[in-house]
This record gives C-alpha cells, structure tokens and sequence, in this order.
C-alpha cells in the first residue's frame, strides 16, 4: 500500500465507527466496556440492596421479585467476566499497545480485527435484547448449570437464556478471531531488532493470555453448542433423563472458566509490570523468569479446573490430583509478586495515580491469593464451597485485575490513547475512595461465608442462622454503595479531561517502551519510520544514558556502547 | 541466547498462514471437547452399540471417499496456484466444491432416513451426540465450501493472482475439516 492512498482522509463513518485502525479499535471495546461497567455495577447495587434490606424498595428500582434477583446475579457475573473483564483486558489494551509496542503500523489483519469489535458488539446487543424477551433473561448463575439451564421449567426462563448463549457464542468467536490476530501481529510484524526478549511484559502476558483463551474455549464452545440443542432441539446431552450428563456441562464450563481466570489476571498483571518499573525508575526484577512463571501458569491453569466440582459428586480420589496441581499455580504467581516487590525495593518511587492503582491491585491480590489456598483444599473448600468467603475471594482476585489494574492502565495509556493528560488529584481521590471501601465491602464478606452464608440466595433473613448477619450485610451494602459512588471522580475525570486536560507530551511518564516515541495520540500507522529497537524495555537508571530513562529505539554513541557491550560479554 | 539478535523478526512465514494455523489450534478444542464428552458418555452408557448399528455404514464409507478425495483435489489446486495456472486452480477447486457437497447430499439422505424411522435427536444419549458432532462437522464443511466458492470465483475472473496464497489456507481449513470426519467415521459408525 502507497503512502498517498494510506494517508487519504477517510470519511466519519470509516474512520470513527468502521475503522480499521487498532488504536480506533481499542477505544471502541474501551468505550463499549465502560457502558457495560455501568451496567455491571447497577447490577451490583441491586443485589447488595436486597441481601441488605430483603423485600423492600431498592432506591431507584423498586421491589427486586426473588426471579429478578436470580437474573440479577446470572447477569452481573455474564456482564462484568465477559463484557466489561476481557473487552478492557484483552481487546482494548492488546489493541491499543501491541502494535504500538512493537513498532507495528497495525494489527496484522485490521479488517479482521474491525470484524471482531463488530461482532462483539452484536453479542452486546444480543445480551442487552435477551433481558427484553417475555421471560425475562437467564436466572441459572453465570455459570450457566444444567439441569437448571437446560429446561426452561426450572426456571421460567425461555429465550433469554437461549439468546445469553448466543451472545456468549458471539463474544468467544470475536475474541477467538481477536487473539489468531494478536498473535499473528507479535509473531511476524515486530520492528527490527525487538526479539522476544526484547519485548515489554504487558505484550508477553497478553501472548500468554491469547493462547490460553484460544486453547481453552472450544470444549466450551461445543458445550454451548450442546447446551442450545438441550433447549432447542431436545437432545439430552447434560439431562438424566435421556442418558446425559449434568456434571459434564461443569467440566466444559471450567475447562475453560478456570484458564479463563489467567486469561484475565495476566494481562493485569502485565499492566502493573510497566506501571511500577516506570514509577519506580527501575528495571523489571527477574525479567525473564517472570517470563517463564507466565509460561508455567499458562499450562498449569489447564489442569486444576476441577477445583471448581469438589462438591459436584467428583470421585473423591480426583479432587486430591486437581489440590495438588491448584496450590502449584500459586508458585509461578507468587514469583511474579515476589518480583514486584523486588522491582520496588529501594526505588525512588513516584506515586502518581497509576502507580497507586498498581499497588492498590498488588496488595489486594495478595490477599485475595491466600485466600485462593483455603479454596483450593478440598476439606476446607467443603466447608467454605459455595458461600460468600468464595465470593469475596474471587472478587479480591479478579477485581484486582480488572478495576485495579485497568484503572492503572488508563491513568498511564491515556495520555497515549487521547494526548491530554488525566487530572491527578482527581485521579488520586478516585483511588484512596476505591481502595478504602473495596475493602470494606469485601473484608467483612469473607467473615459472612465463614457464618455460613450461601450465595446467590435472595433473602438471608429467611434462615434463623443468617440474621444476626443482618447489620455485617447492611454494612456491606452501604460500602458498595460507596464503591460504586466513588467511581463518579473517574468519570468526571475521563471526561473532563478528554475535554480540557492538559496536552500530553510524546513520553509523559519518561517511559522506554516504543508507544512512548511517537505522537499522542499517535497519527494513523503509528509511527512516521519503523523504529529500530536496540534494548529491552526496562533500561531505566542506566549507567549508559545521561537522564534516568533509555528509550528502546534510542542508539548509543559508539563508544560508550561498545564499553558496555565489553563489560556485558 | 546471543543468536537472537537484531533482525526483522518472523519474515518467512507469511501472516495468513501464522493466522490460519492459530485459528486451526483454536478448532482442534472444539471437536477436542466434543469428542471427549462423546468418550466419557459413552464408556458410561449401556445399549450404545445398539442404537449405533441403525447407521447406514455403507453412506458413510462412500462419504469418506468423498472427503479424502477432495482433500486431494484441494492439494492440486494449491499446486496449480504456485504454477500460477489459474485455469487448473479453478478446475480442481471446482472439483472440491462438488465432492463436499456431495458429502452434504449423502448426509442429507442418511439424516432424513434416520428421522424417518424415528430418530432424532431427541431419540436418547447416542443420538445427540450422533447430530451434534455430525451437525457440527457438517457446518464446517459448508463454511469450507463457501470459501472454497470464493475462491473458485476468483480463479474464473482472474482476481485470485494477488493472492494465490489464499488457495493453501483454505486447504489448510479443507484437510482440518476432513482430519475430523476421520475421527468422526470410526467413532460413531464403528464403535
């Protein structure tokens, strides 16, 4: 393609709502994701409301009927894995940054890529319609169990759960489609002199979580497939009745649901790797072993689904081979934490809002890692299976990722993604509100499991057991009302600053990585010559470089590299 | 690793075919899934083998040649391409449509006999898994075909020469899509 027809002015419409362009791209599933984010938290706030003040008028809504709860929680947990988690994760920041950090004009294939935004967004539209359809949408958990999903008797619901995996066969065909392009992009279009090791961790982490999703997804694409003709055409592939099977639908869903959970944290975790070495002008501890433990928990995140079923009616001699492989995976992770802890240790750190939601998110993993070893031993698991200690442990862990960590990408790329520069003090106040009453909502939750109370139930005070839980469970419900509050300063923030906010340098954050070298926001493909990369990402401090940054693309005088070179070899 | 060093990465494998081999890695767990569960359900039912010797074996035996044929004709077109020969290209990928949907024909006739005499899918255990797996293998072959078609349609107007390496991916696709009715044919009709 000649320059002259590249560079043509495209009209409103290609080049704002069908483009091509991965940056437009990412700011597409990134606006869409923030929609559904609302959406997400609304859901929340019912639910929270209804455990707290059972049967009584939620602020805003109404009376939540016990049916509309179970929709309730089947769609808060569809909507915020599904359509907030992976659309900000994996398609908005791999968009926006591999190419960029690679030195790459765009995704390998940029139609392609467009396809897939554009079947995501169908899969929205197919969600948002299934909660419209006489019935109501599904009520049978986002995991979707059978028998329960399987029969529209049990729970009333006829078309919306038909149309919830319709679009939940829609969202894995686009992120499918979306992770043949990452990797095609990383494998065969990086600048030269950017070899494998030479990439930033982010990139490395989202590879890792692209292979893991599109190894994982097609037993549970086939179990869609399954399911749907259980509906639809009266096939009993997870029904007794007719000779199937309930508990095979729950090694479909897990198979992939458990990789799922490191398709996620990886690249949150790869966010607050480039975040906490820029902030603390340090090179990424452990580099390439942090490579590896990406690679390990990547083939161990195959094999402890199983830990989701010990109550199921699993053989019993199954559950002590999925503990074991459960409690492993914890290793290459707490190497990762072990290593941004050493990346912190005696760095002149600056805590910008960033930088805050990075800690932020490394400390509320930790905790909600530990509690992941009560989960992943089968007499403790027993116990605790299916009440809210379970609840608020995957909310430690996932929220960490997905709030923590994309808020932490956000305050860093948007300089990068739109060329102003986000308000810091707001920033600040958004994360010391956030950090507080996550906590606080969360916290206390595990002592409710521990009490004994189950999930997805819509009213506890039906228990003789559960009222004395009645004020922990208000206190609950108003620090998640604050939660949700406080993300008001984010979105006066984002928009303010999309309109007024300062201009933005090329590098604000004097970062190394190759995003950083060209404009913000960066022009159509990128950059106006394909760099050349000449280091790793993360020569921050270096003795070769007079300032305390060494950009990638940045070549040494002769001399003194060649010092280096000596001293190195 | 010092022999790593600073080069244009990747420049021999073009990205149409690093993107159709990831695509195909991400197929392999959908039939992967689906066979597993066929394996697990199976070794725990009773009266399997029964319900299977209502199958045409003989239908699906000729089937088999269909798709193995083809599977061959799709290799000559991918040569023709290298040779440039377009004529030939659009011969043997014509060639290649008509044994698919000839494969399609015969399980067309093998699915309405089937429901004629009673079975469908809601007949019990062995026939889900009967329909779905050939119902879904039967979509990839249409999705197949209709790659194919464009292709072929390409080839008769002369447009494919610019990319001519499109006939080796779709081939790519064609052979997975017959790799799996191998797995398919002894599973269902022989076990």
């Amino acid at each position: 393609m000649s320059s002259e027809t590249s560079h043509a002015p495209l009209g409103f419409w290609r080049s704002h709502v069908f483009s091509t362009d991965h940056k437009v791209i990412a700011k597409q599933y990134l606006s869409l994701a923030l929609f559904w984010a609302l959406m997400g938290g609304s859901t929340a706030y019912l639910i929270r409301w209804q455990i707290a003040y059972p049967d009584s008028e939620a602020p805003g809504w109404g009376y939540v009927a016990p049916d509309v709860f179970n929709a309730l929680v089947t769609m808060h947990g569809t909507i915020m894995v599904f359509f907030v988690a992976m659309p900000i994760l994996l398609a908005a920041f791999g968009n926006f940054l591999i190419p960029l950090m690679i030195g790459a004009k765009d995704m390998a294939f940029p139609r392609l890529n467009m396809l897939s935004f554009w079947i995501f967004f169908v899969a929205s539209v197919v969600l948002v319609t299934s909660i419209f359809v006489p019935g109501g949408p599904a009520a049978a958990g986002w995991t979707g169990y059978p028998p329960l999903s399987a029969k529209m008797e049990y729970t009333g619901v006829g078309w919306g759960m038909n149309l919830w995996l319709l679009a939940l066969a829609l969202e894995f065909a686009s992120f499918l489609l979306g992770g043949v392009n990452f990797l095609t992009t990383a494998m065969n279009m990086r600048a030269p002199g950017l070899t494998w090791f030479r990439l930033p961790v982010v990139v490395w982490m989202q590879l890792t979580a692209a292979v893991i999703f599109l190894l994982s997804v097609g037993p549970l694409i086939a179990g869609a497939v399954m399911l749907l003709m259980d509906r639809i055409v009266g096939t009993t592939f997870f029904l007794p009745e007719g000779g199937g099977e309930p508990l095979l639908w729950q090694h479909l869903f897990w198979f992939f649901g458990h990789p799922e959970v490191y398709v996620l944290l990886l690249p949150g975790f790869g966010i607050i790797l480039e975040v906490i070495s820029v902030f603390s002008r340090k090179p990424v501890f452990a580099y390439r072993p942090i490579i590896y433990a990406t690679i390990v928990a990547g083939f161990l995140s195959f094999v402890v689904w199983a830990h989701h079923q010990y109550v199921s009616g699993l053989d019993p001699r199954l559950a002590m081979p999925f503990s074991i492989t459960t409690i492993i995976i914890s290793v290459p992770f707490a190497f990762v934490i072990f290593s941004i802890i050493a990346t912190l240790w005696r760095a002149s750190i600056t805590f910008s809002s960033p930088m805050l939601f990075s800690l932020g998110s490394l400390g509320v993993f930790i905790f909600g890692g530990l509690t992941g070893i009560f989960n992943g031993s089968p007499p403790v698991d027993i116990y605790i299976h299916d009440t809210y200690f379970v609840v608020a442990h995957f909310h430690y862990t996932l929220f960490s990722a997905v709030f923590f960590g994309s808020f932490a990408g956000i305050y860093f790329w948007f300089p990068k993604m739109f060329g102003r520069m986000m308000n810091e003090t707001l920033g600040k106040i958004h994360f010391w509100l956030t950090f507080i009453f996550f906590n606080s909502v969360f916290i206390p939750m595990h002592l409710v499991g521990l009490r004994g109370m189950m999930r997805r139930i819509a009213n506890p005070m039906q228990y003789e057991f559960l009222k004395p839980l009645e004020p922990l469970n208000q206190f609950i419900t108003l620090s998640a009302i604050l939660l949700l509050l406080s993300q008001f300063f984010f979105v006066i923030n984002f928009f303010m600053s999309l309109v007024r906010g300062k201009a933005a340098e090329r590098n604000p954050w004097q970062a190394n990585t190759l995003e950083w070298t060209t404009d913000s926001p960066p022009p159509h493909e990128n950059f106006s010559t394909t760099p050349t990369v000449y280091r790793g990402p993360y020569e921050y401090s270096s003795p070769d470089a007079e300032e305390d940054w060494l950009p990638q693309d940045r070549p040494l005088s002769a001399p003194r590299a060649a010092a280096r070179q000596e001293e190195s070899s | 690793m010092n022999a790593e060093t600073a080069t244009m990465s990747g420049a021999a494998v073009p990205p149409g075919k690093t993107g159709t081999w990831w695509f195909l890695a991400s197929e392999i767990p959908v039939f992967g899934g689906l066979i597993a569960s066929y394996i697990v359900v199976r070794l725990g039912s009773a009266g399997w083998g029964e319900s299977s010797a209502h199958l045409n074996f003989t239908l699906a035996l000729i089937n088999t040649f269909l798709l193995l044929t083809s599977s061959m004709t799709v290799v000559m077109a991918h040569a023709a391409s290298e040779e440039s020969n377009y004529r030939s290209v659009a011969n043997f990928l014509g060639l290649t449509i008509l044994l698919g949907l000839g494969f399609l024909g015969v399980k067309a006739v093998e699915y309405t006999t089937e429901i004629a005499h009673g079975f469908t899918p809601a007949s019990g255990i062995f026939w889900s898994f009967y329909f779905g797996m050939t119902g879904l293998h039967g979509l990839h072959v249409l999705a197949g075909i209709i790659v194919n078609v464009v292709l072929w349609i390409g080839a008769l107007k002369g447009s494919l020469a610019q990319n001519s390496h499109r006939v080796e991916l779709a081939g790519l696709y064609w052979h997975f899509v017959d790799i799996v009715w191998i797995f398919l044919f002894p599973l269902l009709y022989l076990a």
